[in-house]
């Protein structure tokens, strides 16, 4: 019996009904409704592109949640673009966190003539899918994409409101190694674009600066089970366990961990930064650190504001981007404002030229589509919570003093 | 050395819960030479319906009564789903070609996850932490005490499920219908109720399987089936499908071989072959076992079987 071609067929339609599931959830566009009433009102879609279902889903529905709260106060505030007024339409895709999806659902979008793409959550997912915008000429905006090279290709329409690993590696690194003063270090990634290139950065950081990797290992992102590679750990004792991914490994992770008694500290990236990483952790919690490119929530200029209509409108605290989300489709809204057209072609050059107070903080690009002066903050679980630690920005921030010039320092690197 | 014991340890603990999944898909194959591809879904909602039970439950009741409630609940659901998959999705198929049972066990895992995805949502969910659990320690390896409890209440099931099949009315029945179906009918036997029983038999120890895995890792996912399943499939095969003991020794074998590959591979390699390729290993030894011994470790050779 060829099990191969049974496992083949059984994927496929495991795809094609994950497909036509989420046909059903796909925007819910009020086009009907709202046209018999403003028949003069110009439609200008956004599209947003996240994980909406999967382990992940919790994550991607947050970005999008971030959107429509956005693109349903632009509609309230009312903007009017080359002397008409504008109706904004959200039109939200779900890429599954697969890459081969994520392209699909990029060319759906540019099908439906989106005028921007707030997306998309998975760097593995947000760099194939920048180049069918990027051909179609559609500014993209990842909320969220931190791995380095989603702004090496090249593309003019590609940008982020996130710091890249390229920094937040490096500060996880400085900060394990000033602050925590580890010695001996263990790696683990889940061999993502993302958790393998925040651990490659975190590693180059760390060996660069004396500290000794006492093992590098790797996992995927549909593991549970840790205990071999944590047990091979073990070995070695290392200070610090470092682990490059997102929270339904790193909660396990953590877990397993106490249970092999390794008393090694635990940190990670923005991935595990988030309320779910500690339901799932429960106790083992405790003590467990994370970055995440950004200032505190409540600690973001719009932040407690913002906070407060997320959980009045979706009754849903905020996992991670939804800010994020948020300020992406108003740096879309002033760039069309700036350039009076909705036209990707005529607005496009003022998305780079971005100056803009938002929920996060200023937002501004470098030539690449980099925000500039990124800053990251680094939190701790305390009794079941995430308390922020030390936030690191380029002269962005008051919390910085001390750490300033460490994450410049690593860089330059 | 203690290393090692730990990573002895890790892989019995990890191949006893495949070996109890195994089991489920090596009794079906044995008796229908039908591979129950729904195995490792059955197995999920095990999980699922333990893990709902005890976030309903809560710190309500003593902690063992909890999981007994919990347990019992998703044998008594895993038991009826897999009744009714066998009377609704297999029986009809039984004398139809190889090919439409086999399509159609795809198709009811398929719809089984979806299902359970409409239920709980398509989120990790976490169980609350009502066990805590106790270290035991010897020879510098560590582990706890939900987990050497798990591993022995797995090795108890299989040797009850060993001591039934060989000793009671209903084992015997069992093994008459796996080695001629018509032959049993015609001796008395009613072949549609043992199979029937056969599926409850293995979609129970499926369900005590799914709470097993619950309170190990300590959370449950629509999917979580799907890899499980794999691995069990692939532990029953590499112990010899329609072989009871095979299936218990392919599970901790796999177990074995996954925990020590992961472990020790990297070092013996030079890093070039490291912990991610982990699953890798596991079908190694598969590949290499099945072209010395084609019909598994311990599976007898013949020549109909896939």
């Amino acid at each position: 019996m060829d099990r191969r071609q049974l496992l083949n067929t059984a994927a496929a339609v495991a795809t094609a009904i994950a497909l036509a599931a989420c046909g059903d959830k796909a925007p819910p566009a009020p086009k009907t409704a709202e046209a018999p009433k403003a028949p003069e009102a110009q439609i200008v879609k956004i599209g947003v592109a996240s994980p909406l279902t999967g382990a992940q889903a919790h994550i991607g529905i947050d970005i999008r949640n971030g959107v429509q709260l956005a693109i349903e106060d632009a509609n309230k505030a009312g903007v009017s673009i080359g002397g008409k007024a504008v109706k904004f339409e959200m039109v939200a895709e779900d890429d599954e966190a697969n890459p081969t999806k994520a392209t699909t659902v990029a060319q759906k979008l540019a099908d439906a003539k989106v005028a921007a793409v707030v997306g998309h959550f998975n760097s593995g997912a947000s760099i194939p899918a920048s180049k069918i915008y990027a051909d179609a000429g559609i500014p993209q905006i990842s909320p969220s994409s931190t791995n380095p090279d989603y702004t090496l290709k090249g593309y003019k329409t590609t940008f982020r409101v996130v710091a890249h690993d390229g920094r937040q590696g490096p500060t996880l690194g400085r900060f394990a190694l000033d602050k925590l003063k580890a010695k001996t270090i263990a790696v683990i990634d889940d061999s993502t674009a993302y958790g393998q290139g925040l651990a490659d950065n975190f590693e180059a950081t760390v060996k660069a600066g004396g500290a000794k990797l006492v093992a590098r290992e790797h996992t995927t992102d549909k593991d549970t089970d840790f205990k071999a590679i944590l047990t091979k750990i073990k070995g070695r004792n290392p200070d610090l366990i470092m682990f490059g991914g997102i929270d339904p490994q790193a909660a396990p992770m953590k877990k397993q961990m106490a249970e092999l008694g390794i008393k090694a500290q635990f940190i990670g990236g923005d991935g595990m930064q988030t309320p779910n990483f500690i339901k799932l952790a429960g106790d083992s919690s405790e003590g467990a650190m994370a970055s995440i490119p950004g200032l505190p929530k409540d600690k973001m200029p719009g932040g407690t504001e913002f906070l407060a209509k997320y959980k009045a409108k979706f009754n849903a605290e905020v996992e991670l981007y939804a800010p994020m989300g948020y300020d992406a489709v108003m740096v879309f809204i002033e760039a069309m404002k700036r350039a009076d057209s909705a036209d990707p072609a005529k607005f496009l050059p003022e998305v780079g030229k971005t100056d803009y107070k938002g929920v996060i903080g200023p937002i501004a690009f470098d030539d690449k589509g980099d925000l500039k002066n990124g800053p990251i903050t680094i939190y701790v679980v305390k009794g079941g919570k995430w308390e922020a630690l030390e936030t690191v920005a380029p002269g962005a921030t008051p919390a910085a003093e001390a750490k300033t010039e460490a994450p410049k320092d690593a860089e330059k690197k | 050395m203690d290393i090692f014991l730990q990573q002895v340890l890790n892989g019995l603990l990890l191949g006893s819960i495949y070996a109890l999944v195994a089991l489920g898909y090596t009794m079906v194959y044995g008796i229908l030479g039908l591979i129950n591809f729904a195995h490792g879904d059955i197995v999920m909602v095990g999980a699922m319906v333990a893990l709902s039970v005890v976030m309903a439950l809560g710190a309500s009741l003593p902690v063992m009564v909890v999981l007994v409630i919990a347990t019992a609940a998703s044998i008594l659901v895993c038991v009826t789903l897999g009744l009714f998959i066998e009377r609704a999705a297999y029986r009809p198929l039984r004398r139809a070609p190889r090919l439409a049972p086999l399509i159609t066990g795809i198709g009811v895992s398929i719809l089984i996850q979806y299902s359970a995805a409409l239920v709980w949502g398509k989120q990790y969910l976490s169980m609350p932490e009502i066990v805590k659990p106790g270290k035991i320690e010897f020879g510098g390896a560590q582990i706890t005490s939900t987990q050497a409890f798990i591993f022995v209440l797995a090795c108890a099931i299989m040797a009850a499920l060993l001591w039934f099949v060989k000793t009671s009315r209903m084992g015997r029945a069992m093994r008459a219908t796996e080695q001629n179906p018509d032959v049993a009918g015609l001796m008395g036997v009613d072949t549609n109720r043992v199979i029937a029983f056969t599926f409850a038999l293995g979609a129970s120890i499926g369900a005590i399987a799914g709470v097993m895995v619950l309170l190990t890792y300590g959370q449950g996912h629509y999917f979580m089936g799907f890899m499980l399943g794999l691995k069990a499939f692939t532990a029953a095969v590499l112990g010899g499908i329609g072989n009871i003991p095979g299936a218990m020794l392919g599970g901790l074998l796999l177990g074995l071989i996954e925990s020590l590959a992961a472990g020790y591979m990297g070092d013996i390699t030079g890093g070039v072959f490291g912990s991610n390729y982990r699953d890798v290993y596991a079908f190694f030894v598969l590949v290499g076992v099945l072209m010395l011994r084609p019909s598994g470790l311990m599976g007898v050779g013949s020549g109909d079987r896939a």
